[in-house]
């Protein structure tokens, strides 16, 4: 397994691996606690829409991936606190970016495989830039939770005393989810955007049953994220063909399902 | 307590001719009271006669549509650490995960900025105050598991960790039976004559307070009245509040209003 290293591809990958996993799994535990878990699955699909828009008028998919859900994560911030509403209102833009994202696909007369890395990952193709640049955006988002820590949880697990405390609970709201924009977008290189929900739930929902203080929680769904994507890398490189998110995918439930039957009646 | 002493200082609480809208409901009108230093004030009255609201305009939360509110010497703010403020029943999210501990926690530092160092002595206030109320052995339990009443006694501790010098509770007793009602007040007077700090104490039964308040504020039909129990909670003065007959029969150390048009 350690030969795997001497390959240039399968560093970048394990780097890029490493950086998303670390912020993709904090951001998974607080999005759990503010019920925002659809949210999480809806971003990267808007995202995607962004991404074929991107691929369109011949711009880096990124870019657009980027603008997507960065606009789609201000305006689920921005968008009040009542629970279903929310989800209505998530759920029929996501619909209506993936109908615009399939249009964008169907004008696109290029080669679809850069599109079929957007949808299902391509982290074997990583270039040494991309891998800075995840890197420097992965450092973003953890600076952000280091200045947000305290009143993010706070207006999370609290929000009415946090408000009557001064806690600018909308400010806090978009901020946290400018971070899981750019969460979603270096995620997708990995997880493509069909399965970043994975990353971004899977090791928070699993750590959150079994650790209850939450900087622990947060800390151990970016170990045990880190430790999906390493194996996950390893795993893939070594069977040859077979894709990274999958391997991930399955690392995740494979943990989550007797975790979840162990806590039983916890939570 | 003498009235003489507490007269003394500023007091804590100044509306003067305050009237509240929601919208284009009219909440309140021309509402003047002052309350004083060490103060226990129940806050009574029908829903929707604007009790939650008043305590949110103190926070600063709601906007007077006319009048001058004075809290602390000064116009209320957003982020006024001398206020503890325990909402109405609410959801605490991740119940299940989160300690109790943590929850208290959040009513020490929440609003400030950065990650905040472990820190033994801030560890300790909060160790402190969960023992003021009495809930040590709560502490590492999670909040889902608490009774109504324990999880009160925690939202309490949460808002006393800031050292307020007024605590504004939002129907502590809501969904609480009479015995552990008892509990709160009983927990509530002694907060308040220890710390001197003054409450604001919303409910819509005054009968579990009835020997422990000093004043009783009662809102009603866009009026209010205050005063002692025995002074506002008379025929007379709730029939003026509401403008229709209302009479007061009090049995066996309770009060009873009867006819108040909800």
């Amino acid at each position: 397994m350690i030969e795997l290293l001497r390959y240039p591809f399968i560093v970048h990958a394990l780097l890029t691996g490493v950086f998303v996993a670390a912020v993709a799994g904090p951001c998974g535990y607080i999005l759990i606690s503010r019920n925002l878990t659809f949210a999480g699955h809806a971003l990267p699909n808007i995202g995607f829409a962004g991404a074929a828009g991107a691929v369109l008028v011949g711009v880096q998919p990124v870019y657009g991936l980027l603008a997507f859900s960065l606009a789609a994560g201000i305006g689920v911030g921005l968008v009040g606190n009542d629970l279903r509403e929310r989800d209505i209102t998530i759920g029929v833009l996501m619909t209506l970016a993936l109908g615009v994202g399939f249009l964008f696909l169907s004008l696109y007369a290029g080669y679809a495989q850069r599109v079929y890395g957007i949808l299902f990952g391509s982290i074997l193709g990583i270039s040494a830039t991309e891998v800075l640049v995840t890197g420097v955006s992965a450092a973003v988002v953890l600076a952000g939770f280091l200045v947000l820590y305290r009143p993010l949880l706070f207006s999370t697990f609290d929000p009415a005393s946090a408000e009557a405390q001064g806690v600018p609970i909308r400010l806090i709201s978009v901020l946290f989810m400018i971070m899981v924009a750019v969460t979603v977008a270096i995620s997708i290189q990995v997880m493509g955007a069909l399965l970043v929900f994975t990353l971004l739930i899977g090791p928070a929902a699993t750590v959150a049953r079994c650790v209850r203080r939450p900087f622990m929680v947060l800390l151990g769904s970016a170990v045990l994220g880190i430790a999906y994507t390493v194996l996950g890398i390893a795993l893939a490189a070594l069977s040859g063909r077979l894709p990274v998110s999958f391997f991930v995918a399955s690392l995740s439930f494979l943990v989550y399902v007797p975790v979840r039957l162990v806590t039983h009646g916890e939570a | 307590m003498g009235q003489a002493a507490r007269r003394a200082s500023a007091p804590v609480v100044t509306l003067h001719g305050v009237s509240i809208k929601l919208g284009t409901r009219q909440i309140q009108r021309e509402m003047s009271f002052e309350v004083e230093e060490g103060e226990l004030v129940a806050v009574l009255g029908p829903n929707g006669a604007g009790k939650s609201t008043l305590l949110k305009l103190l926070l600063g939360l709601v906007q007077p549509e006319a009048g001058r509110v004075e809290v602390l010497g000064r116009p209320p703010g957003r982020g006024n650490w001398g206020i503890g403020y325990v909402p109405q029943f609410r959801a605490i999210e991740a119940e299940g995960t989160l300690r109790t501990w943590d929850i208290v926690r959040f009513g020490l530092d929440g609003n400030r900025w950065g990650p905040g160092l472990p820190n033994k002595g801030r560890n300790a206030r909060v160790d402190k105050v969960l023992e003021e109320v009495g809930a040590t052995e709560l502490a590492r339990a999670p909040i889902g598991r608490l009774s109504g009443g324990e999880r009160q006694r925690i939202l309490i501790a949460q808002a006393l960790l800031s050292d307020p010098r007024l605590l504004l509770l939002d129907e502590p007793l809501a969904s609480l039976d009479i015995a552990h009602g008892q509990e709160i007040v009983a927990l509530v007077r002694r907060i308040c004559r220890t710390r001197g700090v003054t409450v604001l104490f919303v409910t819509h039964d005054i009968n579990p307070l009835l020997a422990d308040v000093d004043r009783v504020l009662y809102l009603a039909n866009g009026r209010s009245a205050i005063g002692t129990p025995q002074e506002v909670i008379t025929g007379e003065t709730l029939s003026r509040l509401y403008g229709a007959a209302v009479e007061v029969v009090r049995a066996l150390g309770r009060v009873f209003v009867v006819g108040a048009p909800i």
